[in-house]
């Protein structure tokens, strides 16, 4: 991937989230809150189902308007990417599901297979290139998923529960793309309700519980010492739901 | 009883014959209903995935008129073409009343608000479980047609294969704009109407089997197609 270049850290602007809120029909299902991103780091968003996760990671993405406040990136929009929970594959084989995504975003003709086969090989994928994207196992979904995202060469790279329906191995592979792209200098934000999970990729944490943004700490702190009684209650495992 | 039965026979004898009547009556209602549903779909099909994508005020009227243009009786549709070639009609000038173009010209209004309602359904549903990612890789609206059509590609084959049973089945358009002339516009349901009248009961036997044979088949091919879908594509 000699073609991949390595940002530099202060490249990517940051994300400032200013008093974004979002209710539907009279229900606040995110309380306003305060947030910014920057440099490369791996943010993990945990907190119990329901807390708002899924939805944070759609405003800060752009899939979804806030209601209130404002998403904006500090200098021009970077190139993004998300991995979905249930990863959305094309009816389409795997190969050319990742030649899709290169046609998106303007490479040559000439030069897809080739980079689309490159991604296949990077992320194991390479002898199951013609078969048809949605009859692959749940983890070699998602890592096409991953290679499909690795191919955008995102800048930020956003994942909601990548790894809430795979086994272990299957957990391990996504974690290791997920080092690999945070090592090419992309900035993550992910979402997990995996403590564990958490504690390996982590740089630093925010914490969501009802629609609230509760604790935002780097991770090291978070788990060492919780500046929230809802902090302190989810790392004892009290916090489930 | 025995009259039924000759005349069964005789229609067999007809087809396994080829006789070159019904050949060429077979031959002109293939071209004329394949002709009518290639057209339609090329434009049904990019309308009606439009229709999906985007939102304008009327878009429900738009949707409701097309869902009941589906069932438009062919004798309706048959009159206004009809008026839009006779020599009188706005488009007079073109001489295609009688002549083949006409009846194709009249079964791609049968057959184009199947097409596009069915394809507007199925593009829609697809779409839904597609947004957030297409969204997500920065597709264009207008490139989301060309890729949610090929997605949905078994499903629309399927709609496809049912304009083409109403085309070839139905018999008041093309009566109408065509005119049921020997060796020119007739085709096998104006023939049978005519043979059937006429007492010439084994002809119209023969196409009527062989229009029940080619409806059979247009069947089997779309539930294959869905089954070989489900089987490769989960």
């Amino acid at each position: 991937m000699n073609d991949l270049r390595r940002l530099p850290v202060t490249a990517i602007p940051p994300l400032a989230l200013e008093g974004v809120g979002f209710a539907h029909r009279s229900q606040t299902l995110l309380h306003p809150l305060d947030l910014r991103l920057e440099g490369c780091h791996r943010t993990l968003v945990m907190g119990p189902n329901g807390a708002g996760k899924s939805l944070l990671m759609r405003l800060a993405h752009g899939l979804l308007a806030p209601t209130h406040g404002r998403v904006s990136w500090e200098g021009r929009p970077p190139r993004q990417a998300m991995v979905f929970q249930r990863p959305v594959l094309l009816k389409r084989s795997a190969l050319a599901n990742l030649t899709y995504a290169l046609a998106i975003n303007g490479t040559p003709r000439r030069r897809r297979k080739v980079r689309a086969r490159e991604a296949l090989e990077r992320f194991g994928l390479a002898a199951l290139e013609k078969r048809p994207a949605r009859v692959l196992s749940g983890g070699e979904q998602q890592r096409l998923a991953l290679a499909r995202a690795w191919l955008a060469e995102p800048e930020v790279l956003f994942l909601d529960e990548p790894t809430a329906a795979l086994d272990p191995a299957a957990i391990q592979a996504v974690e290791a793309a997920v080092r690999d792209f945070h090592r090419r200098g992309t900035r993550i934000l992910m979402t997990t309700h995996d403590l564990q999970q958490a504690h390996r990729l982590a740089d630093d944490i925010v914490l969501l519980f009802g629609g609230r943004l509760v604790e935002h700490s780097p991770a090291e702190r978070f788990f060492a010492d919780p500046q929230t009684p809802e902090g302190r209650a989810f790392i004892r495992g009290e916090l489930v739901w | 009883m025995s009259d039924e039965t000759n005349a069964f026979q005789t229609a067999l004898a007809l087809i396994l014959g080829r006789d070159p009547d019904l050949i060429g009556i077979v031959a002109l209602s293939l071209q004329v209903s394949l002709s009518a549903v290639v057209i339609a779909a090329l434009i049904a099909l990019p309308l009606g995935a439009a229709l999906a994508l985007w939102r304008f005020p009327g878009r429900g009227a738009v949707i409701v008129i097309l869902n009941a243009l589906m069932g438009l009786p062919p004798v309706v549709a048959g009159l206004a073409v009809y008026l839009l070639l006779s020599r009188a009609g706005p488009l007079g000038e073109f001489g295609l009343l009688f002549t083949p173009g006409a009846m194709v010209i009249a079964q791609v209004i049968l057959v184009l608000p199947i097409i596009a309602a069915l394809t507007r359904q199925q593009v829609e549903e697809l779409h839904g479980d597609y947004r957030e990612q297409l969204t997500s890789m920065g597709v264009s609206r207008a490139r989301r047609i060309p890729t949610l059509l090929w997605d949905a590609r078994f499903g629309l084959t399927t709609v496809m294969l049912a304009g083409f049973g109403r085309a070839s089945a139905e018999v008041g358009a093309v009566m109408i704009v065509g005119g049921n002339i020997d060796g020119v516009t007739r085709v096998m349901t104006t023939a049978i109407v005519l043979e059937t009248s006429k007492g010439n009961l084994p002809l119209a036997l023969g196409l009527g089997i062989v229009l029940l044979g080619l409806v059979a088949l247009v069947n089997a091919a779309a539930h294959l197609v869905g089954e070989t879908a489900r089987r490769r594509l989960g």
